[in-house]
């Protein structure tokens, strides 16, 4: 169904690596690599050759274990960190014809203001902790242009309501909140100015079981009720059965398998993938 | 009429500067500045180095003008120091050529050329000696004829060049090979600093720092703030000849170059072992080196310098000591009193602002 | 003191002064970086204000200074003393006959003219350093014009107040481009900024940064669309000297009755209303 669609993001050969690389891990002597590490230079390849595309109102889960790539990809997406090389596209910015990771970091500021939402594992990342919690939301929303009060704390209280945080502690700051409740505020946070694309690194690790049910649960709704794109990152097969439509498996920074979620965890073709189910059953 | 500073501010302030030159006076003692530069070397040292400015006559000057307060001395001689216009720099001067009064190594018992005590307040007991109440001239020139004449006085200086004590290492390859970096520093009182800043930057501002601060950081460091214990290398006190470009013809040689004095200086290498990691995942201890350096006898000072030294240049540590820009904002003498000591100066305005603020959002409460 | 240069600095170190001066007017609002010299006054007590001023004063210069409002006050006393002896230039107390006025903490209550500059004296010239410490970072915000961090404290004081609780020093956005601290005069002095006829230089000494407002430039006081910038309310307050309203006042306690009343902040401002009337 989405292949008649154009996608929203697009990503093209996006490579990031740690370090400045040598002449036994370059170019065509790559496969010298232990897992994704070059033992002579100490170059960490943590993204290889990553291609992918979102389609409008899909989510796309990303498993892999810990140290597979998949948090640096949604940094590498979200400015956090510069990628070593590689392409990147949003349908909705200079009609998807500029190369993201090419602007200025202005332009990068405007995207990750306007169009991109961000939830990190940890909330200490993407949450002013002394602030208040409808401030933090604002502050998203200052990000994206708007200077009118009323509206911002208007909108703030409304999604906090959505993700379920009392009226009566909405002016307090997330550092009194318990680690359930700050994931909430965070997601709030990365949807408050409507977003086309969010980005959620590993959300519900950490959590108490019931909080990770209630957690997981709003990221449906919202899903649902706003018709959102997002990429879920997970190493949790439960998670990325209850969310994605389509799922990348990644492995030593490398995509080894994709394909609908269903397909993937029903009839895994990849060595690791079929590792990776079986232990969950 | 009770208007408050409307007229007298003025005559206020020259009454107030009269007083201040009466308490200096008024015990009706004249220190001469011969004798401050003969007496007080601790504090003229210090100067020198807080001040940046090599003159121990100046320095002498200030301290009387300041009746011997440490701060206000630096101050003038900053001051004075930004008056004068920069009309060469030296040549590179290499402490290999010091000219050693007191060299001591903290990492080995015997090092080629020995260790040379010279003065130090280190092997003395820190009682008070009632004896200076009375001291007399005819008995210091005594005591200094006797000791003048001790043969083994003569050999208390190094005749010639003396070994550096890391290099005793570097040949052993336990210490990290590295190029003569021959950038030209960037002079941090003439031109304005960025960060990141590189590091002779770090090392002028370091140098230049005041001594309490410097010392304070530097502690923080190494009790737990920072780096681990590191080892004195080399510590040396000396004199440095200074040269410069012969400044007629366009001559940059080193025959051309113009002898114009000597500094003394206090020189300190720490070493700090530091994980290398090595082809392979192999991992090896290596030293490190803190470089330490100021303007006369000050120890402690260097040595504090050698710790931060090497503190900045691990900026990935997550601690004050390793944020450059907490050190190197902070630790300045003139610039950190002046602000302190600008919170003596009227903030009715800034006050009578906040006060509306305060009162409008106080109102507000009680509405709500 | 004839050991000291005309105006206390080697020609070399004004120039320096001046180019970076030059680089403050052609971008409104942005700190220019430059070598602050040590002056014979201490760092925080408007070293950085006289550095330009002794950049900029010739031979034919009148200077005018004021801290807090007056010209007697010891900080300003202190830096007109040390102008003088180092230029012997003509000084005055009237706003309008000076070519050079440095000023800590206001701007005058007399409109200023297109021939005349203004030196404001700053003590922490980087607006966004209460919400970000590092230089490093904060010179990047500017750069990329993220200005969400200030904006989000004035959200909260909203939050937590009811209105912006800032006092002097209230951030003001310049020619539609850098956020710049207006140095800690009273939000009252804020609009006298905008589109003012005269060139506003800002000069902090410790902090190593000069800046400038062009003359007719716009400057705007940071605020939100349904919570407009106030100024101090003077409405009700009335000079007890000269009668004067609707400027800014100091709050006084008389001795005797103890009761408030209020004087010109501006007090030569003050004097030549008084004078003024004096000669009707």
């Amino acid at each position: 169904m989405y292949q008649q669609e154009q996608p929203i993001l697009t990503v093209k050969s996006l490579n990031k690596r740690f370090g400045h690389g040598c002449l036994n891990c370059q170019g065509v002597q790559k496969e010298k690599l232990v897992g994704n590490y070059c033992p002579f230079c100490q170059t960490v390849y943590a993204c290889q050759n990553i291609s992918l595309e979102i389609y409008p109102a899909e989510i796309l889960g990303v498993v892999g274990e810990s140290g597979s790539g998949k948090s640096t990809l949604l940094r590498c997406l979200y400015f956090d960190q510069d990628i070593s090389s590689g392409e990147g596209y949003i349908q909705g910015y200079k009609d998807g014809l500029v190369n993201i990771f090419n602007e200025t970091s202005q332009q990068k500021r405007y995207i990750r203001n306007h169009l991109f939402g961000m939830v990190y594992q940890n909330p200490y990342l993407g949450l002013r902790m002394n602030f208040s919690s409808v401030g933090n939301i604002a502050e998203k929303l200052i990000g994206a242009g708007s200077r009118n009060v009323d509206f911002m704390a208007g909108r703030a209280r409304e999604l906090l309501k959505k993700v379920n945080i009392p009226d009566y502690r909405m002016k307090e700051a997330p550092e009194n909140f318990s680690g359930g409740m700050q994931q909430r505020v965070q997601i709030a946070k990365a949807l408050s100015n409507n977003p086309p694309i969010l980005l959620l690194d590993e959300v519900t690790t950490g959590l108490d079981l019931s909080v990770q049910a209630n957690v997981l649960d709003l990221i449906k709704r919202i899903q649902r009720d706003l018709k959102i794109s997002m990429i879920v990152v997970s190493h949790d097969l439960g998670v990325i059965r209850m969310l994605a439509d389509r799922t990348i498996v990644m492995l030593n920074g490398r995509i080894i398998e994709q394909g609908l979620t269903d397909q993937v965890l029903e009839d895994p073709q990849h060595a690791y993938t079929q590792q990776l189910v079986y232990s969950l059953l | 009429m009770g208007y408050v500073a409307v007229k007298g501010g003025t005559a206020a302030i020259e009454e107030s500067i009269k007083r201040l030159r009466y308490e200096r006076l008024k015990d009706e003692k004249v220190i001469e500045v011969e004798t401050i530069k003969s007496c007080m070397r601790g504090l003229i040292d210090q100067i020198m180095s807080e001040g940046s400015l090599y003159s121990r006559d100046l320095a002498a000057l200030a301290i009387k003008q300041a009746e011997g307060n440490p701060e206000e001395a630096t101050f003038l001689i900053r001051a004075y120091r930004s008056t004068l216009p920069r009309k060469h720099y030296s040549r590179t001067i290499d402490p290999e050529d010091m000219r050693v009064e007191r060299r001591i190594s903290a990492a080995f018992k015997d090092i080629p050329g020995g260790q040379i005590l010279g003065a130090d307040y280190d092997y003395t007991h820190r009682l008070l000696d009632f004896d200076l109440y009375n001291e007399n001239l005819a008995d210091i020139r005594e005591w200094i004829n006797k000791y003048t004449g001790t043969p083994a006085v003569d050999c208390r200086q190094s005749s010639g060049k003396l070994p550096k004590v890391i290099d005793l290492l570097r040949t052993e390859g336990l210490i990290a090979q590295a190029a003569n970096d021959d950038t030209e520093p960037q002079d941090v009182t003439r031109e304005s600093i960025r960060f990141p800043t590189t590091r002779s930057q770090r090392l002028q501002i370091l140098t230049r720092g005041e001594t309490g601060a410097v010392t304070a950081l530097g502690y923080a460091a190494i009790r737990g703030y920072g780096i681990l214990h590191p080892t004195v290398g080399e510590l040396r006190v000396g004199y440095l000849p200074v040269y410069i470009d012969y400044p007629i013809a366009n001559s940059n040689t080193d025959e051309d170059a113009v002898y114009i004095g000597e500094i003394q200086v206090t020189e300190v290498e720490s070493l700090i072992p530091e994980v290398k990691e090595k082809k392979m995942g192999r991992k090896e201890i290596e030293f490190c080196i803190g470089y330490g350096i100021c303007y006369g006898q000050n120890e402690t000072k260097a040595i504090a310098m050698s710790v931060l030294d090497n503190c900045l240049e691990k900026s990935h540590i997550n601690s004050p000591v390793h944020n450059e820009e907490f050190v190197l904002m902070h630790i300045d003498c003139v610039e950190a009193t002046g602000f302190i000591s600008h919170l003596k100066l009227p903030h009715y305005v800034t006050f009578q602002s906040k006060l509306d603020s305060v009162r409008k959002t106080k109102r507000w409460e009680e509405e709500e | 003191m004839s050991k000291y240069n005309f105006a206390f600095f080697d020609e070399g170190s004004k120039r320096e002064i001046r180019r970076a001066t030059l680089k403050a007017i052609a971008i409104p609002g942005y700190q220019v970086p430059f070598a602050s010299r040590e002056m014979p006054i201490a760092r925080g007590w408007g070293t950085g204000g006289l550095q330009l001023t002794l950049s900029l004063v010739g031979t034919d210069d009148v200077i005018k200074v004021i801290d807090q409002g007056t010209d007697e006050s010891v900080n300003a006393v202190n830096i007109k003393k040390l102008i003088k002896i180092t230029t012997g230039i003509k000084e005055t107390e009237k706003t309008a006959e000076a070519t050079i006025i440095q000023s800590r903490h206001r701007i005058p209550e007399t409109e200023l003219r297109e021939d005349q500059i203004i030196v404001l004296q700053v003590p922490l010239p980087e607006p966004l350093r209460i919400i970000e410490p590092s230089e490093y970072v904060t010179k990047r915000l500017h750069a990329d014009q993220e200005y969400s961090g200030i904006w989000l404290m004035l959200f909260e004081q909203i939050m937590q107040h009811g209105r912006m609780a800032t006092g002097a020093d209230h951030p003001v956005l310049v020619n539609d481009r850098y956020v710049m601290a207006p140095s800690p005069i009273p939000r009252f002095d804020n609009p006298k900024m905008h589109c003012s006829k005269a060139l506003i230089l800002l000069g902090a000494g410790r902090e190593k940064k000069i800046y400038a407002v062009p003359p007719y430039t716009k400057v705007q006081s940071l605020a939100f669309e349904d919570y407009p910038f106030e100024v101090e309310d003077m409405s009700a307050r009335v000079c007890r000297l000269c009668g004067a309203k609707g400027i800014f006042m100091d709050e006084l306690i008389d001795e005797e009755t103890q009761e408030k009343y209020y004087q010109c902040n501006d007090v030569s401002y003050c004097l030549e209303r008084l004078n003024n009337e004096n000669d009707d």
